[in-house]
């Protein structure tokens, strides 16, 4: 791959990443617990895919050839999607995707920081600056619901506990450095997944501790997704998210 | 287990600095953090406010309904103790 092509695989990856997770969180909406965290959850939703529209557009600036910020999520397959294992997990319920919206907040959080402080790309240095006041309140957000439902009821705790095993084998793909994001790092524009890991790790301690919960010990780690192999789930979520566009191609509201 | 609803919580919002707390509406919500955190979701989605106060709404206390009149009635026809009796100078211009 070129420069450019790398740029573009990097800015997907970020991109695809909070798409996603913006996909299932939106579909909480109408369902959420109470009125108030439907809206909460929602307008996380919002954020991220807010977010992932700002870096399609960039991408599609670079794609050129007709590329447009509708075209890179609505008329991509599975295989060219660049998004983390963990954020095509689904909801099933609350806890589940509070660990999940948690353990991706972090990590978001400290990629985005990094970004602004590192990145030579004066573009994305812009977008990641406008995402780290979103991604701080997210991080605040999901953190106390750690806190408060780890160190809750027995049935809140366990099903924490439940949540958190189950999707620590999606963690460890976050800081498995793939070759666009060894080659995004070596060029200046992007950051190498292993300078976060250790912030990570710490911030993620210091909230299951908090919460009462236990940190699990395996290190097995499901992979692929940055290179576009997906659990069965993202053929799922793109077939309802592309409906529209792939049933009525060119539709527009 | 016991299937308590979260106590209800006013929300008070400053629009701007210099202006006073507004009462915009109520949730519900476990505790003051998560009231505040509900009131920015809930009513500070469109830019509506710098500044969130939350009360839990028990310990609002409000007048008898039924002492309306002998409360109220009595400031009606007592003109005089508006601060219109005296003529301002001109270059007064924000009375």
């Amino acid at each position: 791959m070129n420069q450019k092509e790398i740029l573009f695989d990097y800015i997907l990856h970020l991109a695809d990443n909070s798409m996603i997770i913006g996909q299932r969180n939106a579909e909480w909406c109408g369902h959420g617990p109470v009125l108030e965290q439907d809206i909460a959850l929602t307008n996380i939703s919002l954020d991220l895919i807010g977010e992932a529209r700002s870096l399609y557009q960039y991408a599609a600036e670079i794609k050129g050839g007709g590329a447009t910020e509708d075209s890179l999520p609505f008329l991509r397959d599975v295989l060219q999607y660049r998004n983390l294992l963990l954020v095509e997990q689904p909801n099933t319920d609350w806890a589940y995707t509070i660990v999940r919206q948690f353990f991706f907040d972090v990590y978001h959080y400290y990629l985005n920081k990094m970004l602004i402080e590192h990145s030579n790309d004066t573009r994305l240095k812009e977008i990641a600056s406008k995402t780290i006041k979103e991604a701080t309140y997210h991080l605040k957000w999901s953190s106390e619901w750690m806190i408060r439902l780890g160190d809750g009821t027995d049935i809140s705790k366990s099903k924490m506990q439940t949540a958190v095993e189950e999707l620590w084998d999606f963690t460890g793909e976050l800081f498995l450095e793939s070759a666009t994001e060894q080659a995004a790092a070596q060029a200046g524009f992007g950051i190498s997944p292993s300078s976060i890991e250790s912030y990570w790790r710490e911030k993620v301690a210091e909230i299951l501790e908090e919460a009462t919960l236990t940190i699990p010990e395996k290190g097995f780690a499901q992979k692929g997704g940055k290179t576009g192999i997906h659990s069965e789930h993202l053929g799922y979520i793109l077939a309802e998210m592309q409906f529209m566009q792939r049933a009525y191609p060119n539709l527009e509201w | 287990m016991t299937n308590k609803e979260w106590p209800l919580w006013e929300v008070f919002i400053r629009a701007k600095q210099g202006l006073n707390h507004k009462h915009v509406g109520s949730l519900h919500a476990a505790d003051y953090q998560m009231a505040i955190e509900n009131a920015r979701d809930v009513y500070t989605r469109r830019l509506e406010g710098v500044s969130i106060w939350v009360v839990e709404s028990k310990y609002i206390h409000a007048n008898e309904p039924s002492e309306q009149d002998a409360l109220f009635d009595p400031a009606s026809d007592k003109i005089y103790r508006h601060p219109t009796f005296y003529v301002l100078p001109e270059e007064l211009n924000h009375m």
